[in-house]
């Protein structure tokens, strides 16, 4: 399969790669093949035979890339594509060609839409997928007739095989498998039966076949963006009501947009907990769209769209209760889905208690709905002013701070280019380092104080390091503002 | 016949009365100053604006969480904060909020990556009656944050019933349909043993309000016991205290050691 994307119209060209401190051919098109260039010659050489070579240098990440976005756009025949690098495609078609009427009506679409986007392709179908790929290589259409090459044998067996006067499948196939792995290794007739069909090998898909799947095809591309939402809204519906049928619900809901010239725009939403109301759905997936960077862009319009329910849980019928509970508790999980949709799930957060006397690693922040360990705070001692701080800063702010004496309550200090006078201190609360950060002298001890000025803004400066102990003349920092 | 006429009236004029105008009930401040001036506390399902007073974002941040503590305890607080915000002026930090009574497993945090985006999320959660409080706090002078973007949170408010607050640093007060705008500040505490820093203490002064008399000021203590605020005592407070005559700068202390190295 090779791109002819970029390459002069008429001029034989050929892909360079540098090997060994010399630029050889990597790969050469048709023309170029028909002119006596074959890869692996150096570029001087090339030239000198075909003067008007063209030369393009080879980048086998664009070609995964390429293969990547094939394999994507392979979706729409089957839920199961397998990558097979460098060049090649499988898909497992079973029960899947009937849109097409048949697997000859599947390849014809597939060959003319290869055909649109310029690219050229050997297209194979075969009851294995060694054999389709082995058919595919060889461009030919006869199991039998394939070369010994065609199994994926190592450099000796192969060489064996030649030597023994066996040149294709044919002439294996027809011999008793004993003697032949007795002879060839035990490799050689498990590949063989693989390439015959009599072992049933599967892929492994790049994309695990979903629990549910619906999807809508139209005759004629569709473009407008008012017609995808409603055929969402219906997808949504039917995906609905089959997870009814399971009583199921869905985690993970994920639309693809197949676009006629193979471009497949995805669209996924997540639900905090199972969910299966059409209508909440089919507004997640509007909050979905609404919230894009680059607005959907339909091109010449769609031709498929499918929607996917990788991920499902059992979800019984909701009872209500009578005082209108559990419609306020669905009510906030429906407002934190819809939040998680627009913004991402990163930007909905709950806030939990972390274990540790460190004030920056006291808590932390996890996505509404993670597990989570169960929070529990210190206790409040009545009548005693908040302790800890109402924001932190991530990283503690250096300031200038006039104490009078060098291990004493701050007198006053600048921050932020402003001069604070402090009136009142509280401190200081020692705070030292974890004792496996104390040894190599890093983690220095903090010495807390709560301080207020004289317009009463309250703040948590600490010294970091003690004076002359551990450090001879240790800076201050602001770590907090109180309410 | 008197009281069938009452009726009557009373009728009428709630059917005259428009929609938007459903009967939610105030948050008791618990500042008897504050609440006899707003005719019983903040009304819940409107919107109300506080300006922190320059330098005093900490303040205001903490007066808007704890009037959302006045509120309904049950229903979870939802904290809208912009990225800028989250860098510039800090996290907000769960043991500190609780420690003002807070419960820290009832506030979820969501940040915007703009104004915008803050402006379209409050609008989302503002309209969701589950939710008890919401602060939406964009950074800086957030000219998205206009008079039609605050109607349309007003109105939402309206039909939900959340208390709204909108919080603001940096910014200058603009036209809006908030019901209530503020001005709030820190204010010096009432200091305990050893001069040692009080309890939360606010000024706060009513600038606009839409159905009553604007222009009070008032001194408000958070009583973190009862959750609730109270009118702070007057108490001295000594601004401008002289420094004593010899200060020490940390920075200029030096060992012996120190200035040997430096003569030699």
């Amino acid at each position: 399969m090779r791109s002819s994307g970029g390459a002069p119209p008429d001029l034989p060209f050929a892909l360079v790669e540098t090997v060994r401190g010399g630029i050889r051919l990597a790969a050469v098109d048709a023309r170029a093949q028909a002119l006596g260039i074959v890869p692996g010659l150096t570029l001087a050489d090339a030239r000198a035979r075909v003067p008007e070579l063209a030369s393009i240098e080879h980048r086998p990440g664009d070609d995964a890339a390429l293969l990547d976005w094939l394999a994507d756009a392979c979706d729409r025949y089957s839920p199961s594509v397998a990558c097979h690098p460098p060049q090649g495609l499988v898909l497992d078609i079973t029960g899947c060609e009937h849109p097409y009427g048949g697997e000859a009506g599947l390849r014809d679409d597939l060959a003319g839409r290869l055909a649109r986007r310029g690219l050229t392709a050997r297209l194979a179908c075969a009851a294995t997928p060694d054999a389709a790929l082995a058919l595919a290589c060889h461009a030919t259409a006869d199991i039998g007739a394939l070369p010994v090459a065609a199994l994926s044998v190592d450099g000796d067996t192969h060489q064996a095989l030649r030597r023994a006067g066996l040149r294709t499948i044919g002439d294996l196939a027809a011999r008793p498998r004993g003697p032949l792995a007795a002879r060839f290794g035990e490799a050689l007739p498990v590949l063989l039966a693989r390439l015959l069909g009599e072992a049933d090998p599967r892929i492994v898909p790049r994309r695990q076949p979903p629990a549910v799947q619906v999807e809508a095809r139209f005759a004629e591309p569709v473009a407008r963006t008012g017609f995808v939402l409603d055929t969402l809204d219906r997808l949504v519906g039917e995906a609905a009501v089959r997870l009814g049928e399971q009583g199921c619900g869905g985690r993970r809901f994920e639309a693809a947009l197949f676009r006629s010239d193979g471009q497949v725009a995805r669209l996924a939403v997540e639900t905090g907990a199972p969910a299966r109301d059409p209508a909440i759905l089919a507004r997640l997936f509007r909050e979905r769209i609404d919230g894009l960077a680059d607005p959907l862009d339909p091109g010449f319009g769609y031709d498929l769209i499918r929607l996917a329910v990788p991920v499902i849980e059992p979800l019984g019928v909701q009872q209500l209760r009578l005082d209108g509970g559990a419609v306020a508790d669905a009510e906030l999980a429906g407002l934190i889905d819809r939040l998680a949709t627009r913004l991402g799930r990163t930007r909905v957060r709950r806030l939990h208690a972390g274990d540790s006397h460190i004030p920056e690693q006291a808590a932390f922040e996890l996505p509404v709905g993670d597990p989570a360990p169960p929070s529990a705070w210190p206790p409040l001692e009545p009548g005693e002013p908040p302790l800890r701080p109402l924001h932190l800063f991530d990283t503690p702010q250096r300031i200038e701070v006039l104490a009078e004496v060098p291990d004493g309550p701050p007198r006053r200090f600048r921050w932020r280019r402003v001069q604070h006078d402090v009136i009142r201190s509280e401190g200081p609360e020692r705070i030292a380092a974890q004792w496996w950060r104390r040894r190599d002298g890093k983690g220095l001890t903090r010495d807390y104080y709560r301080v207020e000025d004289a317009r009463g803004r309250r703040f948590w400066l600490f010294r970091h390091g003690l004076y002359e102990t551990e450090k001879a003349d240790p800076d201050w920092y602001v770590h907090g503002l109180f309410a | 016949m008197s009281r069938e006429s009452s009726l009557l009236s009373a009728l009428r004029t709630q059917i005259s009365a428009p929609a938007e105008a459903h009967a939610w009930p105030f948050v008791a401040t618990g500042s008897s100053v504050a609440d006899a001036r707003l005719g019983g506390g903040l009304a819940r399902g409107a919107l109300h604006e506080l300006y922190a007073e320059e330098g005093h974002h900490a303040g205001a941040a903490g007066f808007a969480l704890l009037v959302s503590l006045c509120g309904d305890a049950a229903k979870p607080l939802i904290w809208v904060r912009e990225d800028k915000g989250e860098r510039g002026d800090g996290r907000l930090h769960a043991p500190g909020l609780a420690e003002l009574g807070a419960d820290p497993a009832r506030i979820i945090l969501v940040t915007g990556r703009d104004a915008l985006s803050v402006l379209r999320a409050a609008a989302e959660i503002v309209g969701c009656g589950a939710v008890g409080a919401v602060v939406i706090e964009p950074w800086g002078k957030a000219p998205a944050l206009d008079l039609t973007a605050s109607r349309r949170l007003a109105l939402a408010a309206a039909r939900s019933g959340v208390l709204t607050l909108v919080l603001r640093a940096g910014a200058t007060p603009s036209p809006s349909a908030a019901t209530t705008r503020w001005r709030v500040g820190a204010a010096p505490s009432g200091p305990l043993a050893a001069n040692a820093p009080g309890r939360p203490t606010f000024d706060i002064s009513l600038l606009r309000h839409r159905s009553g008399i604007a222009g009070f000021d008032a001194r408000v203590e958070w009583d973190r016991d009862a959750r609730s605020f109270r009118d702070a005592a007057p108490h001295r407070v000594d601004v401008g205290t002289p420094l004593p005559g010899r200060v020490f700068a940390p920075a200029a202390v030096r060992t012996v050691a120190e200035f040997g190295r430096r003569a030699a």
